[in-house]
Parts: structure tokens; sequence; C-alpha cells
């Protein structure tokens, strides 16, 4: 089977501004929804309980939050179904430090009365941990992208770096604006879905990149953006077979992984389609506005190039003894 | 049909594979697996932090208690003995003790003494605070694990996490009131004391505040049984538990249960002195700042034994002797985190990731047989090797293998069939320019390879920092994912390239394009 028969080169700069115009919306949209609604974020990162708990029948919850009115730690909690109606969350701020009698003994207690129920899993993390956290995720986000930009420069040249690390942030952005539209937790599984989806479009723009260096490498051609159109071009069959693939997978982790996976499959299910994206229509697009020069890159390697011989001549004259 | 070297790699990793795979998919007894992590199988997960300073506390409390033996053996006579938050201070009535008092304090290791016409002060150095922090919480890891070990958990475990925090998981953990059980059993302190009851003043306990039994140098302690009633002893003890060697489950004449104790040759000598000298008075047995009892003495006691009794269930005694015997923790723990999974929920945990695992997985099989043909089979082949390559990696690590890295298998497919889409595109796209089969296999590999290398590396960076920086479950993720990139460069690349070269001379004679590559070719 073939869905990309013909050799045919898209206009994919052509229409460079339209999508420029999108992704300029859409980033400054997710900011938008970020900075003034933020993120429901999971006690990962504020410090808190989460008791799941599973009632033979369905769960009566409206007398469950009466009885966790009465507590103390539990007055300001919020209790959602979880799944399914047998089974519901409870989520509070409260956190308690001892050891003999702790959070989840005391919400058996409360809700005694309630039901016939089984507590299936209790988590707590402590204020102290979460700030940790928060930094720690932070860190490896940033030193990510360092490392990113290094490589790519390294392999490349630092105008497809740069362009490379703002799709990235880019796709992040978009994807965790839908996070925050949607109001899913954001947990210690999304910062790996983060660094997922940094893996995922740093991977799709340098399939991109070396067609493009091919072509500079290759053809006499000096027009960028024609080797730009041609690359994305070619790598279009590829793109699209992939990001179908991953994006089937995606789909079945987020539909049958299950409410405990959604913190992780959902933002990777909106990360994989805005990284395709980015990765045909912005990344490519950007180098082109670095202000990359063909020639110049020719003439920077030509110079390598000459350089490299010159040394090896150097080398070889003096094994020979002649210097 | 030629063997070549690039196959031979590839059943070498196919054979390394399957082997090191089958302890893990059959769970047989031997072989190393990959254990499954709290999340699937259920269990708890604690994270504690210790109270460091708390060690400092009692660490000058044992000095003063030592200094109120030495003097009480030597007939020196002090005023004042008290240890505060940082520091011990007495005074020593005549001076002609001084000599002997100076000798004593210089053999206690790690402190400072000011004294000024018999004004005695007592200091820890900075450096000494500093090691006692750090053996507080090593010793704290170790006692825990003593107690879990005796305790009898399968597969406890205990580590150091930063500079004073402390992971235990324990995955044995099947109800509510194991994890109760297991809980209390960590964290009791399980401190004993030996202290004389203040007999002058005891009559009035009750009616004290804890400042006036502070201004007597005396200290209120709780009943164990009885809350209420308050007993009245000498602040600083006559012997602690680091003196006991070993306690033990017994029962009194009523058949209930109680621990019996028994001290080392120095905790004897020091018992057995108090006994003698106060016959008639009272001696409190305190256990983490409760009375349990408060016998009095009728004669002096030798041999340095004891015993603790209190309304314990056979099992509470026997968790109590548990934590005697691997000694007092030096100071509190609390808990930071903490995760509790339920055996039930971790099987369906498993159920939903394997159901995202078998129907991700037989799509993308599906797919590229039929956009691909014979060379989609070949990936296949690729990513089934790689998937039991995974696994085998895992069981010789002892990796663990966790909900996200579960989620991390199942991404980590549809990323592994990428390599050979790139690689039969560009096969495809060299077949289209008519070159020879051979030529555009060898092309095609060889374009694809540097796109491919150069992801991979980026994308293996990126890993190793998520593993540096990431704790727990996210570790997990990236140990699974950087391992199937590591696989799939030697089964996806090497081991498919040596498959066709493999049948090589068969694809040149049938040419049939649209069976090995699934594509036509026009024109040709």
């Amino acid at each position: 089977m073939e869905l990309f028969k013909e050799d045919k080169i898209y206009n994919f700069l052509g229409k460079g501004k339209i999508f420029f115009v999108a992704s300029f919306v859409l980033f400054f949209l997710a900011i938008g929804l970020i900075a003034t609604k933020g993120f429901s974020f999971g006690i990962d990162f504020t410090g808190g309980t989460v008791v799941q708990v599973k009632y033979t029948d369905v769960a009566p919850i409206s007398k469950i939050r009466e009885h966790l009115a009465k507590n103390k730690l539990f007055e300001h909690s919020s209790v959602t179904e979880f799944g399914s109606p047998q089974e519901i969350i409870i989520k509070t701020a409260a956190s308690t430090d001892g050891l003999s009698k702790d959070i989840g003994d005391t919400a058996k207690e409360v809700l005694k009365g309630t039901g016939d129920f089984e507590i299936r899993r209790v988590d707590m993390v402590g204020p102290k941990v979460g700030d940790e956290l928060r930094t720690k995720g932070l860190t490896a986000f940033l030193l990510t992208l360092m490392a990113i930009m290094a490589m790519v420069t390294f392999r490349y040249e630092w105008r497809f770096a740069l362009a490379a690390v703002i799709a990235i942030v880019h796709d992040i952005v978009i994807t965790f604006g839908f996070v925050s539209y949607f109001e899913i937790d954001f947990n210690i599984e999304s910062v790996a879905a983060l660094l997922m989806i940094l893996g995922y479009s740093i991977h799709d723009t340098i399939i991109v990149y070396d067609r493009i260096r091919e072509h500079i490498q290759e053809s006499k051609n000096t027009d960028f953006v024609m080797i730009v159109n041609e690359a994305v071009s070619r790598t279009q069959s590829r793109t699209t077979l992939t990001s179908l693939t991953v994006f089937f997978v995606v789909l079945t982790l987020f539909i049958f992984g299950g409410d405990i996976m959604i913190g992780f499959s959902f933002p990777m299910l909106i990360g994989v389609i805005v990284g395709t994206y980015s990765s045909i229509f912005v990344a490519a697009q950007l180098v082109v506005w670095t202000g990359f020069s063909v020639a110049g890159y020719r003439q920077n390697m030509a110079e390598k190039a000459k350089n490299a011989a010159e040394r090896e001549k150097m080398r070889a004259q003096y094994e020979q003894g002649i210097v | 049909m030629k063997l070549n070297y690039r196959v031979v790699l590839l059943i070498f990793a196919t054979i390394f594979g399957l082997v090191f795979s089958l302890p893990s998919l059959t769970q047989s007894q031997s072989g190393a697996k990959v254990t499954l992590g709290l999340d699937l199988q259920g269990g708890l997960h604690m994270l504690l932090g210790v109270k460091t300073e708390e060690a400092l506390t009692s660490q000058l409390k044992s000095i003063a208690s030592g200094v109120k033996h030495f003097t009480e053996h030597n007939d020196i006579l002090l005023d004042g003995l008290s240890a505060s938050n940082d520091v011990v201070t007495f005074e020593l009535l005549d001076e002609d003790d001084a000599v002997v008092m100076d000798e004593y304090l210089k053999k206690v290791e790690g402190t400072v003494v000011h004294s000024a016409k018999g004004q005695y002060s007592l200091a820890m150095t900075p450096a000494a605070i500093e090691k006692l922090k750090v053996q507080s919480v090593d010793q704290a890891i170790e006692t825990i694990r003593n107690r879990l070990d005796q305790f009898g958990l399968s597969e406890p475990t205990v580590a150091k996490q930063g500079v004073d925090k402390i992971l235990v998981e324990l995955p044995g953990i099947k109800t509510p009131q194991e994890e109760q059980r297991a809980r209390e059993l960590i964290s009791r302190a399980a401190k004993l004391e030996m202290m004389a009851i203040d007999e002058d003043r005891a009559m009035r306990a009750n009616e004290m505040t804890e400042m006036e039994a502070v201004g007597f140098e005396d200290k209120l302690l709780e009943d164990a049984l009885e809350p209420k009633t308050k007993h009245l002893v000498h602040e600083i003890a006559i012997l602690d538990g680091t003196m006991l060697t070993d306690a033990q489950v017994g029962y009194d004449q009523n058949n209930r249960p109680v621990i019996n104790f028994s001290l080392n040759s120095e905790g004897a000598q020091i018992f057995g002195d108090f006994t003698g000298k106060n016959v008639g008075k009272r001696l409190a047995i305190v256990l983490d700042g409760k009375v349990y009892s408060a016998p009095v003495i009728n004669e002096r006691i030798g041999g340095g034994s004891g015993q603790i009794s209190g309304n314990y269930t056979t099992e509470e005694a026997n968790d109590l002797s548990i934590a005697l015997r691997s000694g007092a923790l030096l100071a509190p723990i609390y808990m930071m985190e903490k995760r509790s999974v339920g055996p039930s929920l971790g099987a369906d945990s498993i159920r939903a990731s394997l159901l995202a695992l078998i129907s991700g997985f037989v799509l993308v099989i599906i797919f590229m047989m039929f956009y691909y043909g014979l060379a989609g089979v070949i990936a296949n082949l690729a990513v089934v090797i790689n998937l039991f390559i995974i696994l085998a990696m895992m069981s010789l690590l002892g990796a663990t293998l966790t909900l996200p890295g579960m989620a991390g298998i199942v991404l980590h497919i549809g990323l592994a069939v990428d390599a050979n889409i790139i690689i039969n595109e560009r096969v495809r796209e060299q077949l289209r320019l008519g070159s020879s089969t051979a030529n555009a296999i060898k092309e095609g590999y060889a374009k694809a390879m540097r796109a491919i290398l150069d992801s991979n590396v980026t994308q293996i960076i990126a890993c190793t920092i998520l593993y540096i920086y990431g704790t727990g479950a996210v570790k997990g993720f990236a140990v699974t994912l950087s391992m199937g990139i590591l696989a799939s460069m030697l089964t996806a690349i090497v081991g498919t390239y040596g498959i066709y070269q493999l049948f090589m001379d068969r694809i040149e004679k049938n040419k049939n394009y649209a069976l090995w590559f699934g594509m036509t070719r026009k024109g040709k």
C-alpha cells in the first residue's frame, strides 16, 4: 500500500504566514489560559492526600460529603466519581506526619456508616516533598532543553537549534494549554508526558532537519525555501505514518489506561498532534526566518573540510618526517 | 542464502531476550526477574523524615545520666544537674573533687567543657553534632531494616534518600491492618528507661504542674494503662535501653504476655548498685515516655534482668520485643510521603495497561504488515524481539516495572517501528529512482541511519536527565524507554538489514515489489 506515491513537492512555506498566525494565536491563548486558569495540580506538587475508595454498591456521594465535613482533616475535601459509579476519589489539602495513625486511618473511621467499602489507595504527600518535586521538574526540563540545544548545534547549526527549541516550547505550551482547559490533573506522570513530548517533538524535527541538511549538501540549489519545501515534502509520508501509529498507540492508552493514567495519556494525545504539526509547519519555517543562508553554510562546510584536509596533510608530512 | 554477521547478531539478541525474559514471563522461582512496582502489585511506600535535632537532646540526657552515675559511684556531691536543649550543667559542691571530675569529663567524647568556680557546663562540638545527625539517620535506617526483617515481610526496601530522608517500600502489605502494624513497628521509638520515683514528693504527683516538677529536677510521666495517673520521677534516668542485650516475650503468673529483658554487664552493674542503695523505694520502668510499672525494690537486684508488663496481646508484645531488640531510634521519624495501593487496585492497573499494551501492539503490527508487505513483517519481527530484549535487560538489572514504565513500553512500540518506517520510506524512494534492490536497500539504510542516530542520541540524553531528576515511578519510565531505544538500534537497524541481506538473491530474482515492499514500481 502506498499513501504517498507521487514525488510531488508541496509549497509548505508558501502558506507560512497562515500557520504562523495559527500557532501564534494558539500559543498565546494557551499562555493566557495557564496564567489565568492555571493547572489543577495533583498532590505530588501541592502536598495533600488522595483516598480512593470502592463501594460494593453505588457510592453515596452526598452522604460521604456529610461524613467528611465533620472531620477537620477532610473539612475542605472534594469527592468525585472515579472510573465507575462505585468508585470515588477524596482529595484534601491536609496531610499528617505521624506514623502510628495517619490520614488514611482517619478516612476509614470517618467513612464508617456510609456503606460497604474498601480503601484501595491512599496517597499522602507532605508539603516539603511537593516543593522539591516542582524545582526538580523544572530543572530537568531546562537542562533537557539546553542539552538538545547543544546537540543540535553540534550536529547542524545554531539557527536550527534555536528553531528546534522554539518549536518544542511551542508544542509543550499548547499541549499544556489543553491540559489547563480540560482541568486534567497535573501530576508526576504529566511531567513524564511533558518530557516524552519533548523527546517526540525533537525526534520529528530532527528527521526533517536531516533531510534539509542532506539536500543542502547534495543539490546545487541555493534557494533555501525550495530546499526546505522539498525536504518537508519528502519526509511527509514518514511523518504521517509514524504520527498515526504513535497516535493510535497513545489513543489505546487513553481509552484503556483509565482515569489513573489520564495525567499521562491526555497530554501525550494532544502532544503527538501538536508535535507533528509543528515539525511540518513550524520548525523548518523558523529556520528560514532566522536568516539561514545556504551559501554561507556550504562555505562553512567547505572551510571545515579544507581545514581537516590541511591537518591531514600536515600529519602525513610529519609522519613522513618532512617537517 | 548466506548467513551474515548482522543476522547472527540478531539471532544472538533473540536468544538473549528469550532466555532472560523467560523467568519473568513464567514467574519461575529461580533466575533474575522483573519486579512489579508497588503501583502494580499493591503495597506500602513511605518517605520518612528524621527529626535529627531530637537526637541531640537525648544524647545530652544520656551524657547527664553518665555524669550522675559516675559521681554517685565515687561519692562526689553535685547540685543542679540538668540537661537542656544544647547544654548539660551542674555545680560541683566540693572543689577537691575537681581533678577526678575533669579527668572523667575529658573522656566524654565530642564535648567542650567550661568550668568556673565549680560551675560546669558541657556542650557538644559542632563536628560532633554533625556526626550525630548523620549517625541518627543511618541508625534509623539500620533499625527500621532490622525490625522489618524480624517482622517477616517479603522483600522490604529501606534506603537513604538525599541527606536525611528514608525510603521504605513494603510490597508484602495486603490489608490496612497489616499496614497499621508495620507503621507502628517502624515508628516506635522503643526507648526504654529505668527511672527513680521521687519518693519525697510522689504523693503530690497528680496535682503538680510540669513547671513545678522541673523545679525539683523531676519529670511528670503518664501511666501507660491509666493516662490520668501521673508519676513523678527524677529527671535523669538511671539507665537506658542502649544497655539492653535481649528482649523476649514471656508470660506472667496470670498467663498474660510480658516482655523479659536482660542488660549487659555495665547495665547490670548500674542496676545492681541502684537497687542495693534504694531498697524500699520504687523504680519506674519507662517505655517511650510512659510508665509501664513502678515496683517497690525489695532487695538488691543483680543479674541485670527485668520485665515489662502491660495489657498486651501476644501480637503487640511480639512487635514490642522486636522493637526493643533492634534498639531505640536515636531520633524520632515522621511521615513525609505515603502511597499505599491495595492489591485489587494493582490487579486492575495491570489489566488496564496490559489491554493498552496488547491492543496498541496489535494495531501497529497489522498496520505495518498491511502497508509494507513483507518489509512490514520484518519490522514487526524486530519489534517483537525488541520487547523480549527490554524485558530481559530489565530482569537482569533487577529493575522495577511500574505503571508509567508500562506506559513507556506501550509508547515505545509506536516509536520503535518509526526506525523501520524511515528506512522503508527511504528504500521505496531509491527504488522509485530506479536503483537495483540491493542498492536501494544499502542506500536506504545508510541515509536513514544518520537521522535515526541523531534523534536517538538526543532522546537518550533526555532520558538520562529524566532519570537523574525524576523520582520513583518516573525513573522507571526513563529506564524502560532508554533500554527500548538501545534495543531498537540493534533489532530495527542492524537486525532487519541482516534479514534483507539473507534474502537478497530471492528479492532480486522475483522482483515482486508489491509483496516485499508493498509498492508498485512504475514503468520498469
